[in-house]
Order: C-alpha cells, then sequence, then structure tokens
C-alpha cells in the first residue's frame, strides 16, 4: 500500500478527491493549520486579550463588585495621578529596577566570563549559582526572612560577631528594601549566567585568536570583540530583568507583605490590594492600564534604541 | 579568551578568579545549606543566639514532626494534581500550535503568531483583577480548572517548539503525505518521534512553572482545602512565624521536586533559559 502511493502519488490523491467531493478534502487540509492553533488561540483570547480589554472597561468604571459597575470616565486615572500611595509604589518599583537589574547584569555577565574558562570543579560552581532559578518565589521569600530574621536570623548574628548591629533588616523601613534586593539578586544573577555563557559559547574562538594577532589585551578584546558581540543578549537580559522587577509580586508579599508601612509595596502589591482588600475593581484595573502601558513603553524605546545604535555600530 | 600574558601571571590570575568564584558560590549556596541546617537540627538550637554552623545534631523526626502538624500531603497532591494537569494540557497545545506556526503556509499566519508573541508582553500581574473575574463567572474559583486553564496556553512554549520544529525536514512530512497519512498521523507519528528534546524541556518548564506559581493560586483559590504548596507555605510563614524549624523542613519539602529535576535535568533547563533567553 504504501509503495503503491509512493509510485503512484498523483493517481492517489486523484482516487481520495473523487471519493470524498474536491472542495471538502482541499478545504480540510487548509483547514488543518488552524484546527491546530484554535485550542490555543480560544485559551489566549479567553484569559489573557479579554481580560485586558475587560481591564480596559472596568478601569473607566467605579466598582466594588457588590453592585452594577457605574461608569466613571477618567476618575480613576485622574486619582492615580493625586494618590501619594501610588507614586510611592511607582517609586519603590524603579528604585527596586535601578538597583537590581544592572547588578544582576553585571555580576552574571562576570560570572559568565569566568566560568567560562577551564577552572577546578567549573560545572559544580556553576550548577550552584543556577540552582536559585528553580526555587520557587516563594520558597525564596520564606528562607530569606529567616536568614534576615532580626532576633535570629544568622545575619544579625554574624553581623554581631563582627560587632556591628543587630540591623533591623525586615522589620524597618530603612532596611526593607535593600534585604529584598539582595534577595533578588541571589535569584537573577544565576539567570543572567546562563543566558551570557550560552551567548559566549557560540563566539567563534576565531574573532580572539585574531584578536590576540593583532595585539590585543585581555581588556581590549573583552571591549573590542566579546562586549560589541554580547549586545543582543545584553538588550535581551536588560528587557527580561526590567520586566521582571516591574511585576514583581511573590517575593515580595511573602517576604514583608509590602511594608512595614509601605516601604516594599510594588505596583503588583498595590494593584493587589486595591482589588482584593479594598474591593475596588475599576481603581486597580486603571493601575493595571499603567503597569501594562509602563511596560509596553519601556519595551518599544529599548527595541528603538537597540536598533538606532546598531545601525551606527 | 586568549591570553598574552605570561604562564606564571596567568596561574596566578586563574587561581585568584577560582577563589573569588568558590566564595561567591559559597555565599549563594548558603541559604539552601541553612534551611537544611535549621529544619534537622534540634529545636532549641535555633534561639540560642549562637552560630552554629553546623547542627549539634540530626533530628529526622522534626521532618515528621512538620508533616503531622501541617496538611503538607494535602497541598502536594493539589500542588501535584494541577502541576501535572497542565502539562499534559499544555505541552500537547504548544507543541500542536508550535507544529502549525512552524510547518504550514496559510493566510493570516504572521498576523496569528505576532498575537501569540503578544501574549508574552501582557504579564498574568497585569490582568490579574480581570482574569479573577472570568474564572469567577465560569464558576471554576476554587477548582482545579480555575488555576490550569487560564495558563494552559503559553506563548513561551509555542515560540520554542516553532524555533525547534522550523528544522525538521518537509521532506519527510510530503513523503508521509504522500503516502496517504493524515495531518494528525503526521504530527503524532513523524513529527512527535523528532521532536523528544523539546518534549523535555516543555514538560520541565510548564512542571516548575505550575508547581512555583503563586498569584494565580493566591487569587483563585482562597478556600484551605484546596492549597498549593506555596500558598501553604505562604500560610504557615504568616500564622507560625516562629516556627522556624517546622517552616524550614516544610520549604524543603516543597523544594524536593523541584531540587530533583534540577539534578537530573539540568541540560534542559539551561536549554531552556539559554536556548530562547526568554522567561
Amino acid at each position: 500500500m504504501a509503495d503503491l502511493s509512493m509510485t503512484y502519488p498523483k493517481e492517489r490523491s486523484e482516487t481520495t478527491t473523487s471519493r470524498k467531493s474536491g472542495w471538502w478534502s482541499s478545504y480540510r487540509s487548509r483547514l488543518t493549520p488552524y484546527l491546530f492553533i484554535a485550542p490555543n488561540l480560544l485559551l489566549f483570547s479567553i484569559f489573557v486579550f479579554f481580560p485586558l480589554l475587560y481591564a480596559a472597561y472596568i478601569s473607566v468604571h467605579q466598582w466594588s463588585l457588590i453592585d452594577a459597575p457605574e461608569f466613571n470616565g477618567v476618575q480613576n486615572y485622574t486619582r492615580l495621578l493625586s494618590d501619594g500611595q501610588f507614586w510611592q509604589s511607582l517609586t519603590n518599583t524603579v528604585i527596586y529596577s535601578a538597583a537590581t537589574v544592572p547588578t544582576s547584569l553585571i555580576l552574571g555577565l562576570f560570572l559568565a566570563i569566568g566560568l567560562n574558562r577551564k577552572l577546578a570543579a567549573r560545572t559544580l560552581l556553576r550548577s550552584i549559582y543556577f540552582l536559585p532559578v528553580v526555587v520557587s518565589s516563594v520558597a525564596t521569600a520564606v528562607i530569606a526572612a529567616w536568614l534576615f530574621n532580626d532576633n535570629y536570623g544568622i545575619i544579625n548574628a554574624l553581623l554581631k560577631q563582627a560587632g556591628v548591629g543587630p540591623v533591623a533588616w525586615l522589620s524597618s523601613p530603612r532596611w526593607a528594601l535593600p534585604s529584598i534586593i539582595l534577595t533578588t539578586l541571589w535569584v537573577r544573577i544565576g539567570f543572567c549566567m546562563v543566558v551570557y555563557l550560552a551567548a559566549l559559547q557560540s563566539i567563534s574562538p576565531s574573532y580572539y585568536e585574531a584578536a590576540v594577532i593583532d595585539g590585543a589585551t585581555r581588556p581590549q578584546q573583552f571591549r573590542f570583540v566579546t562586549w560589541p558581540l554580547l549586545r543582543p543578549t545584553t538588550f535581551l537580559l536588560l528587557i527580561l530583568n526590567v520586566i521582571y522587577s516591574f511585576q514583581v509580586f511573590d517575593l515580595i508579599y511573602v517576604m514583608t507583605g509590602g511594608g512595614p508601612g509601605f516601604s516594599t509595596t510594588m505596583i503588583v502589591q498595590y494593584i493587589y490590594q486595591a482589588a482584593f482588600a479594598s474591593s475596588e475593581m475599576g481603581y486597580a484595573s486603571a493601575m493595571g492600564m499603567v503597569l501594562f502601558v509602563l511596560i509596553l513603553l519601556f519595551t518599544l524605546i529599548q527595541w528603538r534604541i537597540n536598533r538606532r545604535t546598531e545601525q551606527f555600530v | 579568551m586568549v591570553t598574552t600574558t605570561s604562564p606564571a601571571r596567568q596561574r596566578f590570575e586563574t587561581g585568584g578568579l577560582w577563589l573569588l568564584l568558590t566564595a561567591g558560590a559559597a555565599v549563594m549556596f548558603f541559604p539552601i545549606y541553612w534551611m537544611f541546617a535549621t529544619a534537622i537540627r534540634p529545636r532549641d538550637e535555633i534561639f540560642s543566639g549562637a552560630v552554629n554552623l553546623l547542627p549539634t545534631g540530626w533530628v529526622w523526626g522534626n521532618f515528621t514532626a512538620a508533616l503531622s502538624r501541617m496538611p503538607f500531603l494535602d497541598w502536594t497532591w493539589n500542588s501535584l494534581i494541577i502541576a501535572i494537569a497542565a502539562v499534559v494540557i499544555t505541552v500537547s497545545l504548544n507543541l500542536l500550535c508550535g507544529y502549525a506556526f512552524a510547518k504550514f503556509r496559510f493566510a493570516g499566519r504572521d498576523i496569528l503568531f505576532i498575537g501569540v508573541l503578544s501574549a508574552l508582553m501582557i504579564p498574568i500581574q497585569v490582568i490579574i483583577v480581570p482574569l479573577f473575574l472570568v474564572v469567577a463567572d465560569l464558576g471554576l474559583l476554587n477548582s482545579y480548572w480555575g488555576v490550569i486553564l487560564p495558563r494552559a496556553a503559553e506563548a513561551f512554549g509555542i515560540f520554542m517548539v516553532r524555533q525547534f520544529m522550523v528544522s525538521i525536514p518537509d521532506e519527510l512530512l510530503e513523503a508521509a503525505r504522500l503516502d496517504g497519512a493524515s495531518e494528525l498521523t503526521i504530527f503524532l507519528k513523524v513529527v512527535l518521534p523528532l521532536s523528544k528534546p523539546i518534549i523535555a524541556v516543555l514538560i520541565i518548564f510548564t512542571f516548575m512553572w505550575r508547581w512555583n506559581d503563586f498569584v494565580l493560586p493566591l487569587v483563585i483559590l482562597t478556600d484551605q482545602e484546596m492549597y498549593t504548596v506555596q500558598l501553604g507555605l505562604n500560610l504557615l510563614k504568616g500564622q507560625y512565624n516562629t516556627e522556624w524549624t517546622d517552616i524550614m523542613a516544610i520549604a524543603l519539602l516543597s523544594l524536593a521536586p523541584m531540587l530533583v529535576i534540577f539534578v537530573f535535568f539540568q541540560r534542559q533547563l539551561i536549554q531552556g533559559i539559554a536556548g530562547t533567553g526568554l522567561k
């Protein structure tokens, strides 16, 4: 059977067409890809695209879930402008991003370059740096809360031996955010390292050989070979890390709950509180829309800058 | 990198670098170790205030005690059902969809693919409020489906499958078509066997994401009987916030599946993260 159809492919397809009325057969084969993507498309529509439109709709209403939504125009958005807590949460998010993104990129790059060399126990070292990637953010937060515990945490115990502290890590507005930033670095460094390592390994050694022939020193090789070739990776990691830091929630929710006071409340935490603690669905959705636009704008701007600079290089 | 420096100096540099990287690794590993050390040591040692890096004794009974005090096994059961169902659904749908984008030409393909990619741009945190309302309207609050369905379509997976399947030769598919195989048969009998590496990556990542999920279960599963491991751990931290032995024991148990995956499938994990650089 198989042999037959291999030898007479045309004939076979003709017989099928004549058996099942022609239009249906060709229609069906053209339908196949749509059938294959349909389940995903349906799920995306219900659980991603519709909610986004729905958020836009709710964001121009006042709605506590109990009564019907009441249209209130741009009031939710104007309220945002004068809401000190919203600005505080936005400021916290920006500080958090500024502190975590460049640091994890630089440390990740340093680790990748170091662990790309032939070193003893290199695989084990790489694994250790990479390990936090699989640890859930809840577990990370719980472990960090124990390390930073004011009274019995090991960090304060070690500081005490060194004659410093104790520092009120998680219970003071001054130190809570730095504690969270340190914990985030623990999570993100390994991620950046892995992406950079893959990029480094794809750089052909011939570039370095050519650079050495030209008399380039190690720093010069980095400056003129490695760094330019890593540009796309750096760009990608920059976007991914900024998006990550703008939507951070789990880690902080479990570690400090946004406190003490408002000192570690990020924008997503504030959205969550507005929706699920204060039942202000409209206001929460308006903030969600703002966050969405911020992430979108950031990505687009990065994209433009990246494209423009690439043209000049 | 190729070097121009003298061998002695190079050895000195390499040694210094190695020491630095090893010290860094020790710091990075310490939190994991400390979780273990806290979970296993005698309870009263925790509050002694002294720095004992090594536990004076190993009390395995801490784990059974924690398990008897917390419904950890129920949480694990819930998490397992959710994660396994998600793996089956998400991986199947990813493969079907990625295959269509990689190997078919059809009207609207590029637009639809951009649509899929744009789903990557919409983080769940942005739409958590309407998503909660949609799930509530579907009557799925406090049900497994309420957390499985909203995340069943995963743009990252589709993207990875497409990248992988583009390199499957068209001739193979054409030959099967000439053999009279149906499109579904081709997918199951020709495409899937060739896609084992990417299937492994997808299974591992989907399981990891659903096992570690927090914000969606937090909003959807409010009934404590439906709690997942992560919700349970969060509850412990809030309610038993001085019982660090129990908390660390449960945290360690909650990590067990991830640690197993980490040890045995590290290659796939790295491939998934590095290959596309996404997420």
